[in-house]
């Protein structure tokens, strides 16, 4: 592109505005997060530092090193359980679905659910598996159980059947593309050099779909690890996860600094995830070329 | 022979059922909670228990004559329009400048411009509360706002890039060759073609903002938007009352994501995510 004066022009009249709006409210802020996560706390509230003692406090404290482990469990746990459900979903729309319009409308059918409000979905969870809950009564009233069960709600079961059902369409939409992208030619080739269907499923489908499975798992991954809504809901009080101690830690704890530290723990391991997954999908990208 | 073939035939139809069987499943899964969510709205028994005792739509009088509902609904929707304006104010701009120009550190712009879709909506929100508490800002439906055209200005910047990039830039040239001024050109030519794009956006970035939960947490003062309404009902327990207005916002963003995803894939566009 020419470099003339009246692009340059242009160009700050166009950019000049969002340059200044996307510095003030995203680029400033994150450094003032970072910022205070060097600071001190100090009654009532904390007083500008330079030292690591919020960091050192994550590692050294089990109260919070526990949180990040258990946050990368759940998260974990999410994303297979999002995967189990959504494989056979994507599958056969791919593969057994014939007429297109069929296919888009179960396309579509699998995504509406993310519009719906997430936290009215969060909440249906709860009314669900309550000890008062749709599934309790259900289970007394057919007589499979005399007294509700009290062990359905209020634990990480809950949270990651709750998380894996909100954040299941993000499986689903990867894995489809991935599916629907493998030529037809090179599964009828595996079927004509003997191979078996489930052989043929093992040795080049699966192989071949991984690319999207990494990238729902990503995404279903790294938004349960920053979720604090549902973990709060239906988590019960020995279900923290690191948002919701971050939450803890702005409000009534009032600790911004130990927040701050925290909160930057968080954006690591998600970025760190993006990028690995980013790395894995190319490494093996040209593997299969 | 023919035995061999019939029970190969049989094993076959076996997988299949067994997958259709766990599709079907799948789609249960996501659509059981939902539909139920709807059914309890009916239901008139204050506990959401089976058996269902009777209907009634008195959950969904309770939920249109609670005054502090109202006034929530009412905040989100200043909030949602005023937010999806930024969005667009900021966002279609920023969509040109990355399609349009080359300037140092894009690909860092970039990427930074889309973090918070990217990060979790806890770090946009208590990074702009750290902003505005150092820069003694007062939190309000102002800072809320601010929140959410942070959180979701990415949303139309990646729609309207995408749109961007497959617009055929020769129609402009072609606009300019017959003698049209610049803007004649944009107004007559660019922004119908992006028009779609950016309604689409917009409806989206309406939908999400009107849900908006971890940034609204930090940056709301007094006032409550709906789902921080909702929010404080659900933290203390289970009415109803919360599934009947859940099943008005159900219908009505269904509603608004038929009509999104019909214009972000018309003229053959797709969505195309940058992330």
């Amino acid at each position: 592109m020419k470099h003339s004066t009246r692009t340059i022009r242009d160009f700050w009249l166009l950019f000049t505005g969002p340059a200044i709006w996307w510095s003030l409210v995203l680029l400033v802020p994150y450094v003032i997060m970072l910022m205070i996560s060097f600071y001190t706390r100090k009654f009532p509230f904390h007083v500008p530092d330079f030292q690591f003692g919020n960091y050192l406090k994550l590692i050294e404290d089990p109260q919070y090193y526990l949180v990040i482990f258990r946050s990368l469990k759940i998260a974990f746990l999410v994303g297979v359980t999002a995967f189990v459900i959504s494989y056979p979903l994507a599958y056969c729309l791919a593969r057994k679905i014939k007429s297109s319009r069929f296919r888009l409308l179960l396309y579509v059918a699998t995504i509406i659910p993310l519009w719906v409000s997430y936290l009215l979905r969060a909440y249906t969870w709860k009314t669900i598996l309550g000890s008062e809950g749709i599934l309790n009564s259900f289970l007394m009233w057919t007589g499979i159980i005399q007294e509700p069960s009290t062990f359905f709600l209020y634990n990480q079961f809950a949270m990651v059947i709750t998380m894996a059902y909100i954040f299941t369409p993000f499986m689903v939409m990867p894995v489809y593309a991935s599916l629907e992208k493998i030529p037809p030619s090179l599964i009828e080739a595996s079927k004509d050099l003997g191979a078996g269907r489930i052989k043929t499923f093992l040795k080049v489908t699966l192989p071949l779909s991984m690319p999207g499975v990494l990238a729902g798992f990503t995404f279903t991954f790294c938004l349960s690890a920053g979720d604090f809504i549902s973990p709060a809901l239906v988590g019960g009080p020995y279900s923290n996860m690191v948002a919701n101690v971050v939450a803890t830690q702005f409000g009534i704890a009032m600790n911004w600094p130990l927040g701050s530290a925290l909160g930057m723990v968080l954006l690591f391991i998600v970025l760190a995830v993006i990028t690995l997954s980013d790395r894995l999908e190319r490494a093996g990208r040209i593997n299969l070329a | 022979m023919m035995n061999s073939r019939t029970r190969r035939r049989r094993r076959i139809d076996l997988g299949n059922t067994a997958l259709g069987i766990a599709a079907a499943s799948a789609i249960g899964f996501l659509y059981g909670p939902i539909i139920t969510l709807m059914v309890f709205s009916f239901n008139d028994n204050p506990i959401t228990k089976l058996p269902l005792t009777g209907w009634t739509l008195d959950w969904y009088y309770k939920a249109l004559t609670n005054s502090d509902l109202l006034a929530a609904l009412w905040n989100s929707v200043i909030v949602a329009v005023a937010a999806v304006i930024i969005c667009l104010v900021i966002g279609i701009p920023t969509a040109f400048a990355l399609d349009r120009f080359d300037f140092r550190g894009k690909t860092l712009f970039r990427r930074l411009v889309i973090l918070p879709i990217t990060l979790p909506g806890i770090i946009t929100g208590v990074s702009i509360l750290a902003f505005f508490s150092m820069a003694g800002v007062k939190l309000s439906l102002v800072t809320v706002i601010i929140g959410h055209g942070t959180a979701l200005t990415a949303i139309v910047v990646t729609n309207v890039f995408a749109r961007l990039q497959r617009f055929d830039r020769r129609i402009e040239e072609a606009s300019a060759d017959i003698g049209a001024r610049p803007w004649q050109t944009f107004v007559y030519i660019t922004l119908p073609n992006i028009r779609s794009a950016i309604i689409g956006s917009a409806l989206i970035a309406f939908t999400l903002s009107f849900d908006e939960i971890p940034v609204t947490y930090f940056l709301t003062g007094r006032d409550n938007t709906l789902p921080m309404y909702i929010w404080s009902v659900v933290r203390r327990g289970i009415t109803p009352e919360i599934n009947a207005i859940g099943t008005i916002i159900v219908a009505l963003s269904i509603v608004l994501i038929f009509l999104s995803v019909l214009l972000i894939h018309s003229d053959g566009g797709t969505k195309k995510k940058m992330r």
